[in-house]
């Protein structure tokens, strides 16, 4: 069967997840450790983005950025009238809908506790003395 | 918006299960039902389009399928099985042509008491366990893992045997639940425990929205 398209974790995701290891108070955001990266063009759609601006953590996805090595990609602060401007939501939009982390690790920035990505796929399961 | 024909007519699609696992209960939500109940979220109470969407045990991803076809702006599906979720992405790049679905690997339980995601959903959909099979109440331990996680509603199913349970047990999370269908579900002969071909069981489609006095 011919895929259309694989759905690997994108900086989407991971600036929703939190770690929810036990007695952890500061879990977010997981610190990506990737191994393998894949940067895949994506139709840009502006509405969509604007939409999602108000759902995105910027430092959160700024830092991401800085750890797949792509630090220089977006400004730091969200600029004004940002859901407006098309020349950002381009840049918000590559950095969140068009990087792939296919293999890697997402870390817990206070346990240390590693999630491991495999095929695209975090794998968020704790052990049972973990919950 | 697509209409409810189109909608059964691409779920139907949707790969099932080659080894359905009996403790996790992997059988697929039908197609026909699946579409009426995503159709109507869309329809009467616009959950869906431009909506964020948490499906939960997702398995082979129909509910995200459809959720992403309805024009949900993002749906993340989340099961504790790899191989739900091998088939999840292969039925989801098959079928879905935005790139607006993800899906990640976790026990949904393990996020009611610690932390779940940084933000919440608009939206959840789940066609939880019934907890037939040596695991009773795994639907309300769903069920109160999703009231950290969501906004706006969570549509579930229940056997309607558990209604009044379900309702009480709902309102003590801060949820109306609202039964939106009667459903008669035809569960195949998926598992080889099943004595007869095919069985029917009677499933209450709910939407569960924060009670009036829990709204922040």
């Amino acid at each position: 069967m011919l895929l259309s398209r694989i759905l690997n974790m994108r900086l989407i995701t991971h600036n929703m997840l939190t770690s929810h290891v036990k007695g952890v108070t500061n879990g977010y955001p997981l610190i990506i450790e990737a191994t393998e990266v894949e940067e895949k063009e994506v139709d840009f759609n502006p509405e969509f983005i604007s939409r999602m601006m108000s759902r995105i953590e910027w430092p959160a996805l700024v830092k991401a950025m800085e750890w797949i090595g792509k630090k220089d990609c977006l400004p730091e602060e969200p600029i004004e009238n940002c859901e407006k401007d098309n020349d950002f939501l381009q840049k918000a939009h590559h950095a969140l809908m068009e990087i792939e982390v296919i293999t890697g690790s997402l870390k817990c920035p206070e346990s240390g506790r590693k999630f491991p990505i495999s095929n695209g796929i975090p794998n968020m399961l704790l052990n049972e003395d973990e919950v | 918006m697509m209409k409810l024909r189109q909608l059964e007519i691409e779920l139907e699609e949707v790969l099932k299960f080659k080894n359905p696992k009996v403790y996790l209960e992997q059988y697929m939500t039908p197609p026909h039902l699946a579409a009426c109940l995503l159709h109507m979220a869309d329809s009467k109470f616009h959950d869906i389009y431009g909506k964020t969407v948490l499906d939960i045990g997702c398995g082979s991803g129909i509910l995200s399928c459809g959720a992403s076809l309805l024009g949900a702006d993002y749906t993340l599906g989340v099961d504790i099985d790899e191989d739900a979720l091998t088939l999840f992405r292969e039925n989801c790049s098959m079928l879905v042509p935005s790139n607006s679905v993800e899906c990640l690997q976790c026990d949904i339980r393990q996020y009611m008491t610690n932390k779940s995601f940084r933000t919440s959903f608009d939206v959840i959909f789940m066609n939880p366990p019934y907890g037939t099979k040596n695991n009773k109440g795994i639907d309300m331990e769903f069920l109160e893992a999703a009231t950290n996680m969501f906004k706006t509603a969570i549509y579930s199913l229940h056997k309607t045997s558990t209604r009044k349970y379900v309702c009480k047990r709902a309102k003590s999370m801060g949820l109306d639940a609202s039964v939106q269908a009667e459903l008669r579900y035809n569960l195949d002969a998926t598992f080889t425990f099943h004595k007869v071909k095919s069985k029917d069981i009677e499933v209450d489609f709910i939407r569960f929205t924060p009670t009036k006095q829990t709204v922040k």
